[in-house]
């Protein structure tokens, strides 16, 4: 395929010591003493949203979670919308990791760190989620098999325990692997400290790697391996997340497409993430030669692809529904596209269908700016496929007498800024005080670093 | 070791050598370095790179690690763990039926023994690898190598240790030369490294491990010895409610009583009932034979009779009161013998009670019937008593009773 060979640099001036160049690029950016007022400018923000989160989470650990809107029948309400929204975001850097790499996709070794790192902070995101809707958040270690007096166990045939153990294996797994590709990056770091702190701290986690031969042999096939597992692991996690749904009987979440519907939904929004992501980031921490105009045109790409799937998915849902015959399931259909929460419905049509179409055009693809505001317009699509999903078949059963219509409250509201909030101050912390690029690995790839000389 | 022997030893013989450090610029001269010295029959020797040089695994003769069986087993374990965890906990120690789903079934219990499969290989693929690379390493002879640093930017170094059979400070040298290196250098021993720790370090370090200590042994005192005080209670789960429960002590009254008596002389709200005709259905000593003043003797009043007597009556006595409702029918057909019918309230007998005697038996019940005055309003009552009356009455009548235009459909 053409795009394994795409080089992160456009040629290089003859005499260029690429590798330093590339050292230079990253870490310059975790070792300036004053970063980019942008980033402090985002930072303030996402310390005030953060604040905002802490606070509507105390009020409602305070107070209960009748704070928030869930009521009966949509007792699943907000909580739930941002839990799978969330997890969803976090499954573009395993799959930019792990299965790009296993498909020799080498463009992805620009763009795979920070990747990896919004995966691990959006999975922090979406776990508080689950853990305040438990009701009380002080419990939540009843959901692991942990021996105790009452002799009482989980409930292993309940896909709600199946999502416990998927996501916080997910969780671990994606820490895992983050955590061993920056070790080669970590000691980069510590080898050019220039304060005692900087060396104890990044030589404490580089663990004392010397970058010998024989240790990479190890490291790599390591990596391979855990590439390996991460691949099955990113499908299966958001596929038992849709058995939450799939397996009850409720109409409109009753059905088989979910599992492979939700994990290009959620590769559909995880990219729109990394390119609202990047796009920023390239722009104020001068990436702009690692992270080129190529790699977002390819991510584009994807986002296109996973889109018309999900596209696919929300027709071939209407169709299901009309060819099962089923009333309920019609009824549950139409009511979505054309009952009171309709307005939801067609902005989620109108983000994850119609605004992606417009990256056909070379010219829209190609454009920083465009790709940024076309991935923001993605992320609310795919938060509102999570909110049509879970609202409209829940608010409209089989009864009508139990009917009801889900209306946030303003902890509501304040609960879900505030998590972009506690994601973006993770986010500003790891571009300031990580390697955010993969330096080895571009390095690598390089042309450079795949010469061979005369072999 | 004393202060004498530091100093002594640092002054007089200069460390031992750890061995002999090339330089190179690019892969394919480390590549190529590489294969010149694993020719040569070296064996103590690796190198150095930033990033995992393409090839040089084969030009270093590097065996393949056996990591994957590592892992291989850590996912077996998994597995395993994770089958019987789930048969062990759901299945035998606490089995309970759950969605009429059997208590052990292979496909229920897949996604547990994927994840943890995949846990507990990816746990041990990374543990695997540290250990397999002797890390975390926290010190090394390279480390006092001042070009060394440059390993993990943009350096290239290839080192022969000391250790090697075939080491010779002149002839390794020149064997280095033929690679043509930018540099060579001596790597010393490392012997800088301080004998003793920094005082603050060993200080911090015991502060540590004490307060380490102390939460499990206060933990094992809360659990051995014993206390009249409530337990430490962080968060109370609406356990203790500041409310007074039913039989309990308030020490605010003189008489103790927490659930207050009425007093003297005064009823309840609604509670004043000394109308008997009304309440009791009783005109003195006996039962009332009217109906009384509150109730309205019309058409509305015999509608709600009728209404409420197809919900409180009919499952038992049956729509026209006879005595033959589903639950009598069903109950009559199970045969077991204990059950007494439902009086069949059109008899002669029933008809002739008094409408205060009818108002009383629904009221108090009688003999296997139930009373029903706490779930029939008064009123409600007496209207069923009204429709009773006319249930009697159509069942008595003759053709005479009716109006005369309504005689001719009978006919
Ligand atoms: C749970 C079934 C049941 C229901 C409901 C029930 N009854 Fe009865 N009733 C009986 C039985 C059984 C007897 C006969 C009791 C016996 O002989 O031990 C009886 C007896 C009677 C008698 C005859 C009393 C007598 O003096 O012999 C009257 C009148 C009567 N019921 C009226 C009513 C009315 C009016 C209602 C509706 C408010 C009602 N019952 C609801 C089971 C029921």
């Amino acid at each position: 395929m053409a795009i394994s060979d795409v080089n992160p640099f456009e040629a290089p001036p003859a005499g260029d010591n690429m590798f330093a160049r590339i050292t230079d690029n990253v870490t310059r950016i975790a070792e300036t003493a004053t970063p980019p007022r942008a980033w402090y400018i985002a930072f303030g923000f996402a310390q005030l949203l953060l604040l905002m989160f802490l606070g509507s989470l105390g009020y409602v650990i305070w107070n209960g979670i009748g704070a928030w809107g869930n009521m009966m029948p949509v007792a699943w309400g907000f909580p739930i919308v941002n839990f799978v929204f969330w997890i969803g975001i976090g499954h573009a850097g395993t799959l930019i990791s792990a299965v790009l790499f296993l498909f020799r996709q080498n463009w992805r070794t620009a763009i795979n760190r920070f990747a990896e790192a919004m995966t691990i902070f959006a999975v922090v995101c979406a776990g508080i989620f689950p853990g305040m809707h438990i009701g009380r958040p002080w419990l939540p270690y009843y959901m692991f098999p942990i021996p105790n007096q009452m002799d009482m166990w989980p409930q292993f045939r309940s896909p709600l325990e199946w999502d416990v153990f998927a996501v916080s294996t997910y969780a671990t797994v994606s820490i895992l692997f983050w955590y061993m590709g920056m070790i080669p990056d970590f000691a980069t770091f510590r080898d050019r400290a220039t304060t005692t702190v900087r060396r104890v701290a990044y030589g404490i986690v580089a663990m004392g790697w010397r970058g010998s031969s024989r240790q990479w042999h190890v490291y790599e096939r390591a990596y391979l391996i855990l590439a390996a597992l991460a691949t099955p692991l990113v499908l299966s996690v958001h596929s038992v997340v849709s058995f939450d749904f799939a397996t009850a009987q409720l109409p409109g979440w009753h059905t088989t497409i979910f599992p492979p519907y939700f994990v290009a939904g959620a590769i559909f929004g995880g990219f729109a993430m990394v390119v609202t992501l990047a796009v920023p980031a390239r722009q104020f921490f001068g990436l702009k030669r690692i992270i080129t105009i190529r790699h977002l045109e390819l991510m584009n790409k994807v986002i296109m692809a996973t889109g018309l799937i999900v596209g696919y998915a929300y027709g071939m849902e209407f169709f299901v529904a009309w060819y099962s015959g089923n009333k309920y399931e019609v009824f549950t259909f139409v009511n979505r596209a054309f009952g009171p929460y309709g307005w939801a419905y067609w902005t989620m049509i109108s983000c994850n269908v119609l605004f992606p179409q417009l990256h056909w055009f070379p010219q829209v693809r190609r454009n920083p700016w465009a790709t940024l505001i076309i991935g923001l317009i993605v992320n609310v699509g795919m938060w509102f496929e999570r909110f049509v999903i879970i609202c409209t078949s829940l608010s409209r059963d089989f009864l009508p007498s139990s009917w009801g219509y889900f209306v946030p409250t303003p902890v509501d509201l304040m609960t879900l800024g505030g998590s972009f909030g506690l994601f973006f101050t993770l986010f500003l912390l790891f571009c300031r005080y990580l390697p955010m690029v993969a330096m080895s690995e571009v390095k690598a790839f390089s042309p450079a670093g795949l010469a061979h000389g005369d072999h | 070791m004393s202060d004498e022997h530091k100093k002594h030893s640092v002054k007089s013989s200069p460390p031992p050598v750890h061995g002999l450090l090339a330089e190179y610029d690019t892969p394919p001269q480390i590549l190529h370095a590489a294969k010149q010295i694993r020719a040569a029959g070296i064996t103590k020797w690796d190198t150095y790179t930033p990033f995992a040089v393409h090839g040089i695994d084969d030009a270093m003769g590097i065996k393949m690690t056996i990591l994957p069986w590592f892992t291989l087993g850590a996912g077996l374990t998994g597995l395993a763990s994770a089958i019987l965890l789930q048969w062990w906990t759901n299945a035998h120690d606490y089995a309970w039926i759950i969605s009429g789903k059997p208590f052990w079934s292979i496909p229920a219990n897949v996604p547990i023994m994927f994840e943890l499969t995949v846990l507990l290989s990816a746990i041990t693929t990374l543990v695997g690898m540290l250990i397999l690379n002797n890390l975390p390493e926290p010190s090394h002879p390279l480390d006092q190598v001042r070009r060394f640093a440059r390993v993990t930017d943009d350096k290239f170094f290839l080192l022969i240790r000391a250790s090697d059979p075939k080491f010779d400070d002149v002839e390794t040298r020149a064997l280095l030369a033929t690679t043509h290196p930018v540099a060579v250098e001596a790597v010393l021993e490392d012997r800088v490294t301080p004998e003793r720790m920094p005082t603050g370090l060993v200080y911090g370090l015991i502060i540590f491990a004490v307060a380490s200590v102390v939460p499990f042994a206060l933990a094992a005192k809360a659990r051995y010895t014993k206390s009249s005080s409530p337990r430490i209670h962080l968060i109370q789960d609406m356990d203790s409610q500041p409310k007074y429960k039913a039989q309990r002590e308030n020490s605010f009254f003189a008489d103790g009583r927490a659930a207050r008596p009425a007093i003297e002389g005064t009823v309840a709200a609604g509670d004043a009932r000394d109308d008997d005709h009304f309440y009791q259905g009783k005109d003195g000593p006996g039962w009332a034979r009217t109906f009384p003043s509150e109730v309205a003797l019309n058409e509305a009043t015999m509608d709600r009779g009728r209404q409420r007597f197809g919900i409180y009556c009919t499952p038992c006595h049956g729509q026209i009161g006879q005595g033959d409702g589903m639950v009598s029918r069903r109950a009559e057909s199970l045969q077991q013998g204990t059950w007494v019918a439902p009086t069949n309230m059109t008899l002669e007998y029933v008809r002739q009670q008094p409408v205060g005697q009818l108002f009383g038996t629904i009221s108090n019940g009688i003999r296997s019937m139930p009373a029903y005055a706490p779930q029939i309003k008064t009123e409600d009552r007496w209207a069923i008593v009204m429709y009773v009356r006319a249930l009697q009455r159509s069942r008595s009548g003759s053709v005479g009773d009716l109006p005369p235009d309504a005689r001719a459909s009978l006919k």
